[in-house]
């Protein structure tokens, strides 16, 4: 018999959990500050919320480490664009970015779960959805992350948007205004935190709208 | 799959140091570890050193391996020299020195031949206190206390009960050494011969190792299946 020892994992599961709403003329990103490995909490206070450009702004969970080489990988491309073109990057535009980066790592993945929003070329709200590799929608709504089982039917119910398959597309943002949007995402915070194990301590919620971009926060259980 | 025989990568730990706990306090941060170098479940060294001062504003400590800790001191030593070459009256705080550490652990793990540690850097630059940890596979982040492997389990409970933002030197180094006894009672690897540093604005401090005074006179302690029925 060979001797058992200790062994290792690239990948870990630092939990979280990350919403978006786009509406009319605003967007809504929020997620967790708990970090955790297994039954661990390493922190209860670390950001997942990078801004990438003035209208773009993401949100990710999964594992810490890749998690931050991917913002850093984001932040310096969007650097040599602002030389290239003076000026900053559409929301659309780092879209199409984030899954070109993941899926550049298709055979060593980054293990980031995303969700990007902003404001797109119409100053409407935009909000897209990823996987790990890269493949991505625009969507109105969506969540990413330990909680999003818990979170995504709980917002189908409450925002109902109009099927993809409709003809003609109809616009895929919420209904809901700007304060509305807001009191969901908290509530549906204060609902995963309940069940979810590795959503908790509080929620940073960044607000994007025509006068700029503002940040909000909101404590939830510790347990 | 490739033969361990064949392998030049660390595919498991040979001597590791058990936890490192450490906490900002009023003047800076306060770091303890004790001095053990376990071979698998053999205490075979007795005084390693586990916390060192990185330049002028740092204290880094380490658990795990204790060679991949050393080969880090080396490249950290070769940083600080270069840094230093410039000869521009700048110098490496500990936010820098943490980042570096970072990128270097989180690239280790991308080719598959990690460093087998979990590092802890404290620091004090311009008033500014910094407390910050990186793993083996490259996880960071900073906190206002923080504690390595089985410390994660046993002394962060206390940390977050009894630590506040203006504790004074002696408050600190009193809550570190209960964590310490906590470990030394609780972690089989952990020994009694321990090591505190501090590090303010006016430089790094190593003290002398010390001993934890222990009572082990508890009547469980030493019969630990009396009253148990059914047991011999």
């Amino acid at each position: 018999m060979t001797k058992k020892h200790a062994n290792w994992s690239p990948y870990d599961n630092n939990g979280g959990s990350c919403v978006a709403i786009a509406g009319a003329d605003y967007c809504v990103i929020a997620a967790d500050t708990r970090m955790s490995t297994g039954y661990n909490i390493l922190t209860r206070d670390y950001s997942k919320i990078s801004q990438l450009a003035d209208k773009a702004v993401m949100a990710s969970s999964g594992f810490q480490a890749d998690v931050k080489a991917l913002q850093k990988a984001l932040s310096a491309k969007h650097l040599i664009y602002q030389h290239q073109h003076n000026k900053q990057m559409s929301c659309p535009a780092m879209a199409q970015l984030l899954s070109n980066t993941l899926y550049y790592k298709r055979f060593f993945p980054y293990y980031a779960f995303n969700v990007l929003g902003g404001l797109d070329n119409e100053g409407k709200g935009c909000v897209f959805t990823y996987d790990a590799v890269g493949s991505y929608e625009r969507v109105g709504y969506s969540a990413q992350g330990s909680g999003s089982t818990l979170i995504i039917p709980f917002l189908d119910n409450q925002l109902k948007s109009p099927s993809p398959l409709l003809l003609p597309a109809k616009d895929a943002v919420t209904p809901l205004s700007e304060t509305e949007a807001i009191d969901l995402v908290k509530t549906v915070f204060a609902s995963a935190t309940e069940r979810d194990i590795y959503t908790g301590d509080k929620v940073e919620i960044v607000i994007l709208n025509a006068s700029g971009m503002r940040r909000e926060y909101m404590e939830l259980r510790k347990d | 799959m490739e033969r361990v025989a064949d392998s030049q990568r660390t595919l498991y730990p040979y001597v590791t140091g058990t936890s490192v706990v450490a906490i900002k306090y009023k003047d800076g941060i306060l770091m303890a570890a004790d001095m053990g170098g376990s071979y698998g479940s053999t205490l075979r060294y007795k005084s390693v050193e586990r916390i060192k001062p990185i330049g002028k504003h740092s204290l880094l400590g380490a658990s795990g391996e204790i060679s991949d800790f050393q080969e880090i001191l080396r490249y950290l030593d070769e940083l600080i020299l270069y840094d230093n070459m410039w000869d521009d009256g700048n110098s490496l705080g500990p936010k820098e020195v943490h980042n570096y550490l970072t990128r270097v652990m989180y690239n280790r793990r991308n080719k598959f031949n990690p460093l087998w540690n979990a590092l802890v850097l404290g620091g004090i630059k311009n008033g500014q206190k910094y407390l910050g940890m990186v793993n083996m596979i490259g996880i960071n982040f900073e906190d206002n206390h923080v504690a390595t492997g089985l410390g994660n389990h046993l002394t962060r409970p206390i940390l977050r009960d009894e630590w506040h933002e203006n504790l004074t030197f002696e408050e600190g180094v009193k809550l570190l050494e209960k964590c310490m006894r906590v470990l030394l009672y609780r972690d089989r690897s952990a020994v009694n011969k321990i090591q505190i540093s501090k590090i303010t604005d006016e430089g790094a401090t190593l003290f002398p190792p010390f001993s934890l005074k222990t009572y082990w006179e508890f009547s469980s302690f030493k019969n630990p299946t009396a009253g148990a029925e059914g047991s011999w």
